[in-house]
């Protein structure tokens, strides 16, 4: 039996502490504009610059040429979204990320939308 | 600009923009096999890690504790056009993850509630939820191999379903019956959106 105070550096707490090292210990983004569902694309693949961790590396690679949602780029980095969107947010700091943001969070969807997800659906 | 010599997308205006519709169930319901059956990608796993302050739980000093949890959400995506992509989230259908569905359900187009009838009690926290929230939502009941068959009205009695709330016999297995499902929810969320603006 493992003692309270301890269990905080179990090895169930092992990839969380991993993953947050890899953010230099923040666990916000600097800008607070990242969804899951918000899509990225790199604006520059230039990997040689300052700065760059592994892991900004293999998110512009991955969002290169076709965009990917936070969602998706967390999953394949195997890291929780949080962590992603901190990365996330280094690089739209440094100019090298384009994103979009979802449509209208804040508003009952609009009818074209859903006239053209619908659409889409039945073309499947 | 620094770095517009190598930009593929110049600018946002081609990117395309984002869309998301809940899958929300008990344990077990088949969320992560309706993603998978309509999804152009294999379903992928995102997770949060959680941090709550525990109340009341681990009571033994009087000081408060934190616990961390790390919730985890199936999801797949299916290009609908240039300008639009659809993301089908399955959701975390357990009550002590409320706060993580308000994030998730903030600009969902509507949900499905994937109903299993050996335990349609596990619906119902869903089905408060978006009836609350008011997200356009359908129960679909996914059909499991040897499960007794309730029809449409035994469902929609024993969830307290409003009249106009659709509720499908599904097999989360088939593309084409979870493509339907996805109908039905569609123009029904387009239904209450025409009511509304009227």
């Amino acid at each position: 039996m493992s003692e309270p105070e301890e269990s905080w550096w179990d090895v169930d707490a092992g990839p969380i502490v991993r993953s947050f090292a890899r953010t230099g210990g923040r666990t916000r983004p600097t800008r607070d504009e990242f969804n899951l569902i918000t899509l990225i694309i790199a604006t520059n693949t230039d990997t040689a610059r300052h700065g760059l961790e592994p892991e900004h590396i293999m998110i512009l690679r991955m969002c290169t040429g076709a965009p990917l949602s936070v969602a998706e780029i967390a999953a394949r980095l195997d890291m929780p979204a949080t962590v992603a969107k901190v990365l996330l947010g280094d690089l739209l700091d440094m100019g090298a990320i384009h994103t979009r943001a979802p449509i209208a969070l804040a508003e009952a969807p609009e009818i074209h939308v859903l006239q053209a997800v619908l659409d889409g659906i039945r073309r499947l | 600009m620094e770095f517009a010599g190598s930009e593929p997308y110049p600018g946002t205006g081609s990117l395309p923009t984002a869309v998301k519709i809940l899958i929300a169930g008990g344990f077990g319901a088949g969320k992560t096999t309706m993603v998978g059956a309509v999804s152009e990608i294999s379903p992928l796993q995102t997770e949060e890690v959680i941090t709550q302050t525990s109340e009341g739980v681990d009571d033994l000093s009087g000081v408060e504790g934190k616990t961390t949890t790390t919730v985890a959400m199936d999801f797949g995506r299916i290009t609908i056009s240039q300008d639009l992509v659809l993301y089908l989230f399955g959701t975390p259908g357990q009550n002590r993850f409320w706060f993580m569905w308000d994030e998730l359900a903030l600009g969902a187009l509507g949900a499905i509630v994937l109903a299993d009838t050996r335990r349609i009690e596990d619906s119902f926290p869903a089905v408060d939820y978006f009836e609350h929230r008011g997200t356009s939502f359908v129960v679909a009941v996914n059909r499991f191999d040897g499960a007794s068959d309730y029809d449409v009205e035994e469902v929609r009695y024993a969830l307290d379903l409003d009249t106009h709330v659709p509720v499908v016999m599904c097999d989360a297995r088939s593309r084409e019956s979870s493509k339907l499902v996805l109908v039905t929810l569609l123009e029904h969320a387009m239904a209450s959106r025409m009511a509304a603006v009227r």
